[in-house]
């Protein structure tokens, strides 16, 4: 119920699942730089069939995956819409004009572009939340970030306030059901009357919240130093990242990917024709 | 050794909204004892529980462990290590989203080496037996599940004394059951210090001693003879357990019943003999 | 008029792997003047149930009738207006207390939280502020002295009587209390418990108490509903159910502590009813069976 909605890690099996969290974090960021090298539609291409790979290996439904879309999908219809309405070129003939408005093919191209790249942009970071726990996201950053904390960065704390912020966010679900049900019983309207009624109809969720927060980080805070919590000092994990024989062989298709679209991007054929045949 | 020298407790102390929790309390716990400290609520326990492992400093007297004064940050550590402590609400103690992970975390603060972690958490979770929910989540568990990952968390730094305040006290009567029997274990067969913190009578007569805390200071201690003091106990706005309670009732009304009454095995004895 | 509860379903997550058939077939009707206690473990549907009466949560299968307000589900989908009842008004005939006191308290003072839910049924001026006198005097908490504390400073049981107040001032004709002893001290406990029994008295005339205490459930109340699985497993009276020894192992309900010391006595020899409900009862009958004139 409350904790299966949250996050949306899909816990299934399988090899994308358990690739080393910092492979998956780097080869995301690989990922993003890649989609914006993209110009050709053959990359987006290429990008589609690596992306179907991934997805397959990872056994995670498409459906699933493809939903994540739905969350931006307000801004890639916008951008889309934008990018055709304000397209402007004087090579071209309009393929279509009203009043002021010209619509160019270069333009539908351009905002296709555009779009495809906003989509593809939020699948693989999806995918990547989809086959990672937080905890596993955390510690994988974490150990990524582990040089800053030699510039002094407060990279440890930064990774156990996420994630307790990751432990609490079910809890606090919960506890705000609970508020807001103990004041509804007490006839509380939180869906009528214009804005300001609205926000001031708030207040009797968000006080009891706050009070309670407040009082679970003091008990929170206790059970820590109870435990022997002295931040990053001295301490140890259990669990230490390893990375195995699929972990580079996911990096190298990561890779393979890069290069793949800068090929495209700069006709690094071309290049390479010319240079054999010099 | 847990030794508590004319404590005193001011919570705001200097401020305007002082509040003073203990007046002056003075109690020595031995290795290997199962002490109850009864009171009712705003007597004082709970700020007991926190001296005893120096999350607060008493504002006068001392708390020292092993020897070691609370009030030096220096010890905390060391002394954190030999008192670990169960709270009442386990929602609150738990740092980590998965079961595993939680209990690791003690472990991990005292710098041991991967696999002895992983070691001690296994220990741990089968002490409690909750090992098949190691890789699971807490949040799905019953409170006396989660309670019990809580003990294990606190189990996994290998105390020799462990402080429960109030842990029963939000659970329902299943939950109460499979912590008591948990602490009664670790107390009977490995030998552990535990103190517990409760206003169920019934609970504080499974212990060795009880002390009683009326606002701030010690009303009484002793074994279970301490039940036979009506009085005493009601005083401190707590109960007799049932037994006691109808002995007590029995005896007023002119039913002769021998010697102390304080478990339902005890009366039924007196009873049908 | 009663409550009527007719063939009530309910599905959590409904449609995702993790539905979980929270109530199946519940059918009870709770008389006018009853003290209900329900019993049963945590996740059995006891709290679904009783969060149906006044439509926190939305009745998705059955029929529930409550005074002039009637409910048909309408398959988990927002229900029709003709089969909607005015909810307002249906929360304030059925005060709902919950477990902690903390999930309502937000107001400056204690009176401004009192009032809270009358004012959000429209009661206004002069009768608000009587009610909300009223309603701190009926908890047992002096009006001029806790009027404009704040609730956070108040101890954890005037807190509970500060939220119960709060319910009351809407004039409720039926009461719904979550555990109201959870976390209390014995002496607090009693308190409440008392309490409960003047307002019952006073004011509301159903009492519904959803407890884990069996003694006192024993000790309280009237009738007894046994929930297991989401599944109303029995009602009864509670000198009927807990002097039944197999049928509350085969439910898994603990007998209240006096019962089961009076079965143990009576097992043993001491010529002891095991009919006993409460501790003056296992006194008087200890005493009967030992002869002693009281």
């Amino acid at each position: 119920m409350k904790d299966v909605s949250f996050g949306q890690y899909y816990p299934v099996e399988s090899p994308v699942h358990r690739l080393d969290p910092r492979v998956k974090l780097l080869a995301s960021v690989v990922y993003i730089v890649s989609m914006f090298f993209i110009r050709k539609f053959t990359g987006f291409a290429v990008t589609a069939v690596f992306l179907t790979a991934a997805i397959l290996c990872s056994r995670v439904p498409l459906g699933k995956v493809l939903r994540s879309v739905r969350a931006v999908l307000f801004l890639v219809v916008f951008t889309v819409i934008m990018s055709v309405l304000f397209y402007s070129t004087k090579t071209e003939q309009p393929l279509w004009a009203w009043r002021f408005i010209r619509i160019y093919k270069k333009g539908l191209i351009n905002a296709a572009r555009m779009g495809l790249r906003l989509i593809f942009l939020v699948l693989g970071p999806a995918l990547l939340t989809l086959t990672t726990t937080p905890v596993e996201l955390t510690d994988g950053l974490e150990s990524l970030l582990k040089p800053l904390a030699l510039m002094h960065l407060p990279v440890h704390e930064l990774a156990i306030i996420m994630s307790i912020a990751l432990r609490l966010i079910p809890t606090l679900t919960e506890e705000t059901e609970k508020i807001m049900n103990a004041q509804k019983a007490r006839c509380a309207d939180f869906d009528t009357g214009n804005i300001f009624k609205r926000a001031k109809a708030l207040l009797p969720i968000l006080i009891p919240l706050f009070v309670s927060s407040f009082r679970r980080a003091d008990e929170l805070a206790d059970a820590m130093d109870s435990r022997c919590y002295r931040g990053a000092k001295g301490r140890t994990r259990m669990k230490v990242l390893k990375l195995h024989a699929r972990d580079f062989v996911a990096a190298f298709v990561m890779l393979a990917l890069l290069f793949a679209v800068l090929l495209l991007r700069y006709n690094w054929f071309g290049w390479a024709f010319i240079g054999v045949l010099v | 050794m847990i030794e508590i020298k004319n404590v005193q407790y001011i919570y705001n102390a200097g401020g305007d909204d002082t509040k003073e929790a203990l007046r002056d309390v003075s109690l020595t716990v031995q290795d290997g004892e199962f002490v109850a400290l009864c009171g009712h609520n705003g007597s004082g326990k709970s700020t007991l529980a926190k001296l005893m492992n120096g999350l607060i400093e008493p504002t006068r007297g001392t708390v020292t462990v092993d020897g070691l004064v609370t009030s030096d940050k220096k010890n905390l550590f060391d002394i954190r290590k030999t008192v670990g402590v169960v709270f009442q609400n386990p929602d609150n103690q738990m740092v980590a989203s998965v079961i595993e992970d939680d209990v690791a975390f003690g472990p991990e603060n005292l710098g041991l080496p991967p696999a002895q972690i992983e070691e001690r958490v296994q220990w741990a979770l089968a002490s409690v037996g909750m090992q098949e929910h190691r890789k699971g989540t807490p949040f799905r568990l019953s409170g006396g599940q989660k309670q019990r990952i809580a003990i294990a968390g606190v189990l996994a730094i290998k105390p020799r004394v462990m402080v429960l305040d109030e842990s029963t006290a939000m659970l329902d009567p299943v939950g109460r059951e499979e912590v008591l029997e948990v602490v009664t274990r670790l107390n009977r067969e490995e030998g552990m210090t535990v103190i517990m913190i409760t206003h169920f009578m019934e609970e504080a007569a499974l212990a060795d001693r009880i002390v009683v805390l009326n606002r701030g200071m010690v009303a009484g201690e002793g074994g279970k003879e301490i039940f036979a003091d009506r009085a005493l106990i009601e005083n401190a706005g707590l109960e007799l357990p049932l037994s006691a309670r109808v002995a007590a009732d029995l005896r007023e009304r002119g039913l002769a019943l021998d010697g102390n009454v304080t478990l339902p095995e005890e009366l039924i004895n007196a009873l049908c003999r | 008029m009663p409550i009527k509860i007719t063939d009530l379903e309910y599905v959590y997550g409904a449609g995702t792997p993790f539905a979980k058939h929270a109530l199946k077939n519940i059918n009870l009707t709770i008389e006018d003047g009853e003290f209900w206690g329900v019993i049963g473990h945590t996740g059995s549907g006891k709290s679904t149930l009783f969060s149906h009466l006044n439509a926190l949560t939305r009745i998705q299968r059955g029929t529930i009738e409550i005074d002039e307000f009637k409910m048909v589900g309408n398959g988990g989908k927002k229900l029709k207006r003709k089969n909607r009842p005015d909810f307002k008004a249906l929360r304030a005939r059925v005060g709902m207390v919950f477990q902690y006191p903390e999930y309502q308290l937000f107001a400056e003072t204690v009176a401004e939280d009192v009032a809270f839910g009358a004012k959000n049924v429209g009661i206004k001026g002069e009768e608000l502020d009587g009610r909300v006198r009223a309603a701190i005097q009926t908890v047992g908490l002096d009006y001029n002295e806790v009027k404009d504390r704040s609730p956070f400073d108040l101890s954890g049981g005037q807190k509970r009587r500060v939220a119960l107040a709060g319910v009351l001032a809407m004039h409720p004709k039926i009461l719904v209390l979550d555990e109201p002893t959870a976390g209390l001290d014995p002496r607090g406990k009693k308190e409440i418990l008392d309490l409960i029994l003047r307002v019952k008295k006073e004011l509301c005339h159903t009492v519904i108490m959803i407890s884990h205490n069996m003694d006192e459930v024993a000790r309280y109340c009237d009738k007894i509903a046994v929930m297991a699985d989401g599944e109303l497993k029995l009602t009864s009276t509670p000198a009927e159910l807990f002097t039944q020894t197999d049928l509350l192992q085969s439910l898994h309900i603990e007998m209240p502590a006096v019962t089961a010391l009076a079965c143990e006595l009576n097992a043993r020899g001491c010529n002891v009813s095991r009919a006993v409900l409460t501790e003056e009862q296992l006194v008087q009958e200890i005493l009967r069976a030992k002869g002693v004139a009281t």
